[in-house]
């Protein structure tokens, strides 16, 4: 789900902290250090890195191309590859019943299964393509404010792990504490009141 | 500063009692939106409304959907001490016109639909664009910021437990 989108989905942060020297070049390092590769590794289960928004399926940050008037706009892809568990369930039964006859035994160990399990996990995996997901950010880096088009939980975890890595800021997600605390201009005594505040009593 | 996931947790009530404020707030008294943008035109209720109820540890949820559907099913839970959950609005300026959905214990913005913007024709319309819908989600996300920043003082005071709640009550039971 993207910024071009008909229909949008928002988390919105705060960003912390600041970057060193110039704001641009820093960014363009960060995101091409850590860029989702483009040859994909037939090995992992996923891969998570960021991409342009114009050419999400060929990174590009050439020329400052994330730049848009004062904000700074990408996006975050995640490779997944899921095998689906009939295909597993298959090819593991298949892989038992010629286990069994060439050993000519009737039972496998606990042991055995698990490691025909990975041994068919591990196979597959190499023989299914990644499905990307792609989800775009809007980074105003003045306002410290970043919009995430995505609610997914996963995608907003692997955002955090990942924004930290590329650039050494910190991501505050906004939910109603942190957008009381950080957003709302509090006062001291407020800020007190909010410490101890407890869910109103609507009905007595 | 509390750990993250415990004020997450913690604090999902404020948003829920957020929503609870906006929706009576839309049905009593639309001259505070005006006051967080001039150009304000109308914020309605869109087509889902859900409720929560959690008492004695149960939890009982009324989901009210449709395009003018009666909210009074609405009405009635909050008298019974139910709170919202999830909104979807429709918020008007001028000739714009904005859908989305609003998450009380996140704040999650979803299924935002903005005003028509220019079509991409060219490489040269991307950037034209691009800065349109960020002006667009900036004016809807600042619009909530202003209202949640103007509930939150309110909640924090006194007025909120001797002046507020019991309007909030007061409508709930007299429609």
């Amino acid at each position: 789900m993207g910024l071009l989108s008909s229909r949008n989905s928002i988390t919105r942060y705060q960003v912390t902290g600041q970057l060193d020297g110039s704001v641009h070049e820093t960014v363009y390092q960060g995101l091409k250090q850590h860029a989702i590769p483009k040859i994909e590794d037939d090995g992992s289960e996923a891969t998570a890195g960021w991409t342009s928004l114009e050419t999400p399926y060929a990174p590009d940050f050439e020329g400052y191309s994330f730049v848009f008037g004062t904000y700074m706009v990408f996006a975050l892809r995640i490779d997944k590859k899921s095998i689906p568990p009939k295909l597993i369930k298959k090819h593991y039964a298949l892989n038992v019943a010629k286990r069994l006859a060439d050993t000519g035994r009737h039972y496998l160990s606990g042991n055995e299964k698990q490691s025909i399990k990975d041994h068919v996990v591990n196979t597959l995996i190499h023989r299914i393509p990644a499905t990307p997901n792609v989800y775009d950010l809007v980074w105003d880096y003045d306002a410290a404010s970043l919009w995430f088009f995505s609610n997914l939980k996963a995608a907003n975890e692997t955002l955090e792990t990942l924004f930290v890595k590329s650039f050494n800021l910190q991501l505050i997600r906004l939910f109603p504490y942190t957008t009381a605390d950080r957003m709302a201009g509090l006062s001291n005594q407020e800020r007190d009141v909010l410490g101890k505040l407890e869910k109103s009593r609507s009905k007595e | 500063m509390l750990d993250i996931a415990v004020a997450y947790n913690r604090y999902k009530f404020l948003g829920n009692e957020f929503l609870t404020w906006l929706w009576f707030m839309i049905e009593t008294d639309q001259s505070l939106f005006r006051q967080h943008d001039p150009d304000f035109l109308s914020l309605t209720v869109g087509n889902r409304l859900v409720l929560e109820n959690t008492r004695n540890n149960a939890k009982e949820t009324v989901t009210i959907k449709g395009d003018n559907a009666s909210l009074e099913e609405g009405l009635v839970a909050l008298t019974k001490g139910a709170a919202v959950t999830e909104i979807h609005l429709s918020y008007k300026t001028g000739s714009q016109k904005w859908e989305f959905s609003l998450k009380g214990e996140s704040l999650n913005i979803s299924n935002l639909k903005l005003p028509e913007t220019g079509p991409i024709e060219t490489p040269d319309d991307l950037e034209g664009v691009v800065l349109e819908k960020v002006y667009l989600i900036e004016k809807v996300i600042g619009f909530i910021n202003n209202l949640f920043s103007h509930f939150i003082h309110l909640r924090l005071s006194n007025t909120w437990q001797n002046q507020t709640i019991p309007r909030i009550r007061k409508w709930a039971t007299s429609n």
